[in-house]
């Protein structure tokens, strides 16, 4: 049978008509989603009201399935490491050992470390404790952008522009908050750019997101590319949202003007992750304001 | 009298006697499924990279392409801008994106009204594919090779899944016109 999409309309006017009526409406939509489009594209921060209502009343079924999706990962991880027991085992034996003599070093260096910072009176006041804990309860996984969400929002005290940790790494940071949801920028998303350096040397760079689960460092100073295979990166702290020293991306390929990383706080392994102050509001604040106009003017409005 | 074929009063739908379809069951159906599967890719991984089909827009083609007539025309235009709530494109990529893919069917209708599965299998495999790449051409992603490359899978997990899905939307299909008990 031929669909009756296809067959006449008969000789009524009123079904010929509404035909046309459906083709009409049909096209000035299509015309008001490009309208739509290019308006978001151009201001992003457009739609925000009504897609972070409708994301905190999916939020508590999208955190039910994460809980699904974390014990499920946890099962077969058990499963997995009752069938590498053993050999297991030996290695991790032989791993404990070094790293107990590794922790003994690092326990003089930080001794160290500790009096040479007294002595040069830069002892910091740091509040470490994050802002929030949350479970990041999806992620926008059919989509060209990487975003993910969160199970907390402006009611546990998130705020826009915040970094977002799991306990191995970087994740990214904060774009948009909800009442009791929000959406977290991941590092592979193509406009996320963070600045980092090597952790055993001076060596900075920016990484960027591809789009492609990777993330391309950027050397800032050219010349020969000291990077290799297995180098790991963590936050400068340039910039002001990151606090330095939190790991990001271990270098995977080494290309002409840097490297490819792979993420070190890979989303899909994260269950939860903790949402931290801006390490340096002030010079975030800084860097907006105007060159025209003094900071301190900036602070008083 | 004994009755010849115990079947004689039921059709696939269930029994006739004192049982219709609910109008309810069939028009909202459709509608309820498309929405449900648009919030899908929110769940499952929260990946690295673009791996999940776009389930909802490719439960809208298999519904036009299984029960043409049901949705009108127009369909695409309040499904994309639910889908545009969860999808993380910039708000307006799914009215746009969803109303084209309708009317474009449309107009391959009036040209092919013949078709085989495996035809509507190619023509929502191509428009899903089409709609990949223009969703992440105008995502304000910065362009780039490794972004289109990262679009493949997607694209090939696209092309498995449609026959599947069309499978569940058949099944709903039968779900949607079953005949329920009238009252009275």
């Amino acid at each position: 049978m031929a669909p009756p999409s296809s067959r006449r309309s008969s000789y009524s006017r009123r079904a010929q008509y509404g035909v046309f009526t459906g083709y009409v409406i049909a096209g000035v939509g299509a015309l008001i989603g490009a309208i739509l489009l290019a308006l978001s594209l151009w201001r992003p921060a457009s739609f925000n009201g009504p897609r972070t209502v409708a994301q905190d009343a999916v939020a508590p079924a999208a955190e039910a399935s994460a809980e699904v999706r974390a014990e499920s990962q946890n099962l077969i991880e058990a499963i997995r490491g009752y069938l590498r027991a053993g050999s297991q085992n030996a290695e991790l034996k032989q791993e404990v050992e070094l790293a107990r003599i590794r922790l003994a070093e690092a326990e003089a260096i930080k001794r160290e470390n500790a009096r040479l910072k007294a002595l040069l009176g830069l002892e910091q006041q740091e509040n470490t404790r994050p802002v929030a804990v949350a479970r990041l309860i999806g992620s926008s996984s059919a989509s060209a952008r990487r975003f993910a969400y969160l199970g907390a929002g402006s009611a546990d005290g998130v705020r826009v522009g915040m970094p977002v940790r799991s306990p191995r790494g970087v994740v990214g940071r904060v774009l948009e908050v909800g009442r009791h949801s929000s959406r977290v920028l991941l590092l592979t998303d193509s406009q996320s750019v963070l600045p980092v350096r090597l952790t055993d040397s001076n060596v900075v760079a920016y990484a960027e997101g591809r789009g492609d689960s990777m993330l391309r460092i950027r050397l800032i100073n050219l010349g020969i590319n000291p990077l290799e295979k297995g180098d790991i990166f963590v936050t400068s702290g340039a910039g002001g949202y990151y606090r330095p020293g939190t790991a990001v991306a271990i270098v995977a390929e080494k290309t002409e003007d840097g490297a490819l990383a792979r993420i070190i706080s890979d989303p899909a392994a994260t269950d939860y992750v903790a949402i931290e102050e801006i390490w340096q509001p002030q010079a975030i604040r800084a860097a907006e304001t105007p060159v025209e106009q003094s900071v301190a003017d900036a602070d008083d409005t | 009298m004994e009755r010849a074929d115990p079947r004689s009063r039921r059709d696939a739908y269930g029994s006739r006697i004192n049982r219709a379809h609910s109008p309810l069951l069939a028009y909202a159906v459709p509608w309820a499924t498309i929405l449900f599967a648009s919030l899908l890719p929110l769940f499952p991984i929260a990946s690295a990279a673009p791996i999940v089909p776009p389930v909802g827009l490719m439960t809208l083609l298999a519904w036009r392409l299984v029960r043409p007539g049901l949705l009108p025309v127009w369909a695409g235009f309040p499904l994309g801008m639910f889908s545009d709530l969860f999808s993380g494109q910039p708000f307006g990529s799914g009215i746009m994106l969803w109303s084209l893919a309708m009317i474009v069917i449309e107009a391959i209708e009036t040209r092919f009204p013949w078709r085989s599965f495996v035809q509507d299998w190619l023509i929502a495999v191509g428009i899903v594919a089409c709609s990949i790449v223009a969703a992440a051409s105008l995502s304000g992603a910065s362009l780039g090779p490794p972004l289109f490359a990262a679009l493949v899978p997607q694209v090939l997990l696209s092309l498995m899944l449609y026959p599947i899905i069309a499978r569940m939307v058949s099944t709903l299909d039968r779900f949607r016109l079953l005949r329920v008990r009238i009252l009275g």
